[in-house]
């Protein structure tokens, strides 16, 4: 009896911790990094230029730098973030349960993906297109002679979906080859596995440089969809969500008025705007508002100077062109919301 | 049936009800009111119950109970039973209940819904190989897609496996000493690697390696084999089929006869003998016949030619098929040989020696005294390597083989419903593994029948 | 004929035996073995010819020293490396200690081990001096250890305590504490293999035996609950789980920052409790009927019966099964690199990705499937040598 009052108290007392354990508070992403004193951010760790991790260990990339940009603007130091290496298929996975605070790694927004995937997404960081890499000797110039190809493609990504699309639209078949991993797609493709590769036109530039004799290959003059990537955060915490949206505005905003990484501590003006933007402003700033130091822009900038100085950082010496990702003042599509 | 803490509980009421009855008496009538299957124990068992039982506090206790005639409830040892699965119950239930809310909770917050509705929606993906496929079909049907190629693949496995298993297995107890040398660091070899691994390294180091399609390696006119695939001729059915399909039944027919015959007069003799000695020669003789007197062939090869990107027609193995095949083949086969040896070595040598003795032929051997015996042995580790070799076709999904976790996969990601598929998934599986463990399990009681 | 069958066996001529007689006996005996030799020989020999002129003159070594830090810790921060040593060493004193101790196999595997540290140190690689001196100081802790521990059977106990605390202390000195510690994401390679290999084993070990209790227990409730578990389990395929687990322990456990480390850990051990009941269940089937009611007879309750003479005669009939199962376990950690950690088989598959080894799948992966080769072929010889040791089967 005594045993099996033992036992019985033990069930309940393990039950009893149980509960506890497992219901937990709702409290925004942006306390919980505070807390942590670390950013967690999902990023591509294969693709040269937005997102690579070299030999020595080090992140490099354009989505990598807007990982460090969020870092400074809530913890004040770029290098307080923690990388978390993704593929396409497992990102949003990781984003919904929490895995990653937030998510960077060339990500399109759709709306079923802002929907249906539980994503909230921050304006777009870079407007890119999708394309198609062959090689040039098959002499091929439009989409029509890839009837009967074989076409390399990501899992889980747009890309698979829009490749459905336009050979349903062309009224031609093609074999897709469906690769978890962008590595084994590009070495597949490298090693003759498949005629041609399909993908954000971004990462063919970036991704042909690494293949064996890039002047082999030539990406076709078509663009097959619109593929607006940007940072994503988990739906339904507007807080955070705002959090990230301002930093990618900031670096917009320091482009458009000239603010640099080099010139942002000793930048001087009398527009209220650029004075509340910098922090030195009288009031509380516009950091208050957004639960960030009143400095946080100014950090921002100082980390990884403005869009411009990134993109000529990262993407310049892939020779990618700015073509649309230029000042709307420049007449592109990046368009800073007021700071206000 | 008596549980081994039944008899613990029950021992101290037991002695306190019946108070100084010899002991076997007094326990086979506890047990007897009490409705449990009585245990008979030796009085050797007994003797450090009577020591620990019957010491005077023990007595003084139990003799208060004997006063009321009955066990009281909370000591019979049915009522804890039940009371405490119960408790394990609720306890199970609770604990898939909080697990059960946590998640429809997150699912919530995120905006998502838990309900398989998306399976009609249009999938908008395309898949490589499997049955006629198109992106504007339902994920249902993608899905299907992925599951008939697991199939194919493990079906295709197994028979592979088993082939080469049984040829490494019979190699390892070959009286040539480099023979078994060769067959045991084989299987050492393939068993003590991650198959991952060998499947990774046949896809990317050496089926990947093959030349491109215009560097073909071309076999006998028909068959070519690149990095795209291994191509085959494959045969076409023709008009005249139907006459030579005549042919065939009536070889059918007459085989049929011919083994029944045959069976009769090995009975009469009463001697064993191969029962198929009449019928195979005569339906092979028929069939073979008919194949030139039909007028045209009844097949005609479709052979594989170069048109545009690829080879066209005949039959072809895609380089992840053929990688993972390779791969599960190989893997499993190592398992089959040592299943197969030791299936064998368990057979006593006295047996064959004796099969010997009474004059059976070293084939008669095998078939009537080695293999009956053998095989009951060998079925049951054999089924358990099949499930094996099904659950790990899912590594499918390192080389961009469409089987059905990578097909679950891609739709986990499109639609974000990760829940229902891995459900779909496991359960896809879950099906297999029973159907396919309780067919072993027939054969295997259908064989010990007939070894009998 | 008879007769002399009947004196060759009493007396075994193996003295009489030349290398002539042994190659007619073993090779060309009958006409088919012949035939069979002369194949097997022209087999072997464009095998090894091809193999060795590949492995001498085509292929590019060069890859696994450049690269060597990364197979066997993957990313584990430089400056921390000391950690990885300071676990090694722990290891190494409880291993000398034993030897010193109990012999036999233990005793053969340390001998081994600091050979391999041996050559490790003289490696032609350009190691740092300092990895060298940490191979060399481990065999150091393992020599004094040994003769620390020869014949000293008081630190017994001592000894078995401390392998029971090395697993959860080796993994706070892994992993430190807090932020300046290494984070588990870090954790990589050979490393990541065998913390996974090991933490499911030991720790799936116990819940196994658990679990076949719950599936011979009389109580029906328990009985399917267990039986529901293991079928399940063992009727879906690893990768699923790890899947499973990946996503849907977050969603289960809300609140809780596991990592894709112990989230992956988890699934191995829930994943590897399952086959290890089956296996504890075979044990327990074999222990005769009688043992259970003596038991009960001499007064031992459920819980005495089962450890004291219930599991002890049980486990020891099993041990070959769970070594099998071990090894299993250490192939299937393989897996994770599917899910995208950073595991021996995940480094290799890195490393190729990189441009610069571009087209040396077969120099890496036949690296990576010999270590892998090397660790379960040394599992499943001391297995073969336990169950010598123990008599397992001639009961």
């Amino acid at each position: 009896m005594r045993k099996f009052l033992f036992r019985v108290s033990a069930l309940v007392l393990a039950i009893s911790l149980v509960i506890p354990l497992l219901a937990s508070g709702e409290e925004s992403i942006l306390d919980k990094v505070k807390n942590r004193g670390r950013l967690i951010c999902g990023v591509n760790k294969e693709l040269p230029g937005f997102g690579f991790l070299g030999q020595d260990g080090k992140w490099k990339g354009f989505d990598v730098d807007y990982g460090r940009a969020i870092a400074a603007a809530v913890l004040g130091d770029p290098d307080k973030v923690e990388f978390r290496p993704l593929k396409a298929a497992d990102r949003f996975p990781a984003l919904q349960t929490g895995e990653i605070d937030v998510l960077i790694r060339n990500t399109t927004w759709t709306l079923t993906r802002d929907t249906d995937l539980g994503a909230d997404f921050a304006p777009p960081t870079f407007y890119d297109g999708q394309g198609f890499m062959l090689r040039k000797d098959l002499g091929i110039t439009s989409l029509k002679e890839l009837a009967g190809a074989t076409i390399g493609v990501t899992a889980g990504s747009t890309t698979e979906l829009n490749l459905a699309d336009t050979t349903r639209a062309l009224g031609i078949e093609v074999e897709p080859i469906v690769f978890e991993e962008t590595e084994t797609l590009y070495q597949s493709y490298d090693q003759g596995r498949c005629d041609a590769v399909t993908s954000d036109k971004s990462q063919l530039v970036s991704r042909r440089q690494s293949l064996k004799n890039p002047d082999d290959h030539v990406i076709l003059d078509v663009t097959i969809s619109k593929e607006p990537l940007g940072p994503v955060t988990v739906h339904g915490d507007n807080k955070w969500n705002d959090v990230v949206s301002w930093v990618v505005y900031a670096t917009f905003f320091a482009e458009e008025h000239g603010i640099t990484q080099s010139n942002v501590n000793t930048f001087e003006t009398e527009n209220p705007e650029i004075k509340r933007f910098l922090g030195t402003d009288d009031g509380t700033g516009m950091g208050g508002k957004l639960g960030l130091p009143k400095d946080w822009a100014r950090q921002v900038i100082a980390a990884v100077g403005n869009y411009g100085e990134i993109f000529e950082r990262n993407l310049t010496p892939l020779g990618l062109p700015r073509g649309v990702n230029k000042p709307w003042t420049q007449g592109g599509l990046l368009y800073a919301i007021p700071f206000r | 049936m008596l549980h081994s803490e039944v008899l613990y509980l029950a021992t101290p009421s037991a002695f306190g009800v019946l108070g100084q009855v010899p002991l076997d008496v007094a326990y086979q009538t506890h047990f007897i009111t009490n409705n449990i299957a009585p245990v008979y124990l030796k009085p050797r068992d007994l003797r450090g119950v009577s020591q620990r039982s019957f010491d005077s506090k023990n007595m003084e206790n139990n003799s208060l109970t004997a006063a009321s005639g009955k066990i009281p409830f909370w000591r019979d040892v049915r009522v804890l039973g039940a009371l405490f699965q119960v408790l394990f119950l609720l306890g199970v239930i609770l604990l898939l209940a909080i697990l059960y809310t946590n998640m429809l909770r997150g699912l919530d917050s995120l905006g998502l819904a838990l309900n398989f509705n998306f399976l009609q929606d249009e999938a908008g993906f395309d898949i490589s190989e499997g049955i006629s496929y198109d992106p504007s079909d339902t994920y249902l049907k993608a899905f299907w897609v992925g599951v008939l190629n697991t199939l194919k693949v493990s079906i295709i496995g197994i028979v592979c496996a088993t082939l080469i298993g049984l040829l490494f297995g019979i190699a390892r107890l070959s009286s040539n000493w480099l023979i078994r040398t060769i067959a045991a660091a084989y299987v050492e070899c393939f068993r003590n690697i991650p198959l991952l691994l060998q499947i990774i390294f046949w896809y990317t180091a050496v089926v990947a390696q093959l030349p491109n399609v215009r560097e073909s390696i071309s076999l006998f006119g028909g068959v070519f084999i690149n990095n795209r695939g291994v191509y085959l001729p494959s045969p076409e059915p023709t008009s005249s089929l139907t006459i030579w399909l005549w042919f065939l039944s009536g070889g059918l027919l007459l085989a049929v006869i011919l083994y029944i015959a045959r069976w009769r007069q090995l009975q009469q003799l009463d001697r064993p003998g191969f029962r198929a000695k009449w019928a195979l020669p005569a339906f092979l003789i028929v069939a073979l016949c008919g194949w030139f007197l039909t007028p045209g062939r009844p097949f005609t090869l479709d052979l594989p030619a170069l048109q545009g990107f690829n080879y066209q027609g005949g039959m072809r193995f895609s380089p992840e098929f053929s990688a993972l095949l390779v791969g599960l083949s190989i893997y499993t086969s190592a398992f089959i040989a040592e299943i197969v040896r030791s299936g064998i070595q368990s057979v006593v040598k006295g047996q064959r020696e004796a099969a010997r003795a009474v004059g059976l032929k070293e084939g008669q051997t095998l078939r009537l005294v080695i293999l009956p015996q053998a095989v009951p042995i060998i079925v049951p580790p054999l089924t358990s390597q099949y499930l094996n070799l099904a659950k790990n076709s899912s590594l499918a999904v390192a080389i961009a083989f469409p089987d059905l976790v990578s097909v679950g996969n891609t739709m986990l990601t499109q639609t974000g419903q990760a829940i229902p598929v891995i459900a779909m998934i496991m359960v896809s599986y879950l099906i297999m593994s029973l159907t396919t463990s309780a067919a072993m399990n027939w054969y295997n009681r259908w064989i010990t029948r007939i070894g009998r | 004929m008879e007769e002399q069958g009947l004196t060759q066996e009493i007396k075994p001529p193996v003295s009489t035996k030349g290398p002539g007689r042994w190659l007619k006996e073993n090779l060309f005996n009958t006409w088919y073995n012949t035939i069979l030799t002369c194949l097997a020989l022209v087999f072997l020999f464009f095998a090894f010819k091809g193999f060795l002129t590949w492995a001498f003159t085509e292929a590019e070594w060069g890859v696994i020293p450049a690269n060597f830090r990364l197979f066997m810790v993957g990313s584990y921060p430089q400056e921390q490396i000391w950690r990885v040593w300071t676990a090694i060493y722990i290891l190494s004193v409880l291993m000398g200690l034993s030897a010193g101790l109990w012999g036999g196999l233990i005793l053969r595997f340390v001998v081994v081990l600091s050979g391999v540290w041996f050559i490790s140190a003289l490696l032609p690689f350009d190691f740092e001096l300092s990895t060298r001196g940490w191979c060399l100081g481990a065999i150091a802790m393992i020599a004094v250890s040994f003769f620390l521990g020869r014949d000293r059977t008081s630190l017994r106990s001592w000894i078995l305590g401390g392998w029971i605390l090395s697993f959860p202390v080796i993994m706070v000195v892994l992993r430190g504490f807090g932020e300046n510690g290494v984070l588990t994401s870090r954790w990589g390679g050979l490393l990541l293999t065998l913390i996974l290999a090991i933490s499911g084993i030991v720790v799936s070990f116990p819940l196994g035996v658990f679990l076949a209790l719950c599936r011979q227990s009389k109580l029906p409730v328990i009985r399917w609950v267990s039986t529901t578990y293991i079928e399940m389990v063992r009727g879906v395929p690893l990768i699923t789980i790890l899947f499973m687990g990946n996503v849907l322990i977050p969603i289960f456990m809300p609140g809780f920052d596991i990592n894709q480390v112990l989230r992956m850990m988890l699934c191995l051990i829930f994943f590897s409790a399952a086959y290890m009941a089956e296996n504890v269940r075979g044990g327990l089937q074999g222990v005769p009927r009688g043992q259970h009611e003596a038991a009960q007879a001499v007064g031992l309750n459920y819980v005495q019966t089962t450890l004291f003479i219930v599991l002890p005669q049980a486990l020891r009939s099993v041990i070959p099964a769970i070594v099998g199962q071990f090894i299993a376990l250490f192939k299937d950690t393989s897996l994770v690199s599917v899910i995208g950690l950073i595991d021996l088989l995940g480094v290799a598959r890195s490393i190729l990705a990189n441009p610069k080894w571009l087209g040396l799948q077969a120099e890496v992966y036949l690296f990576v499937a010999f270590i892998y080769f090397v660790f379960c072929y040394a599992m499943s010889y001391a297995s073969q040598d336990i169950e010598t040791d123990l008599g397992v089967g001639k009961h």
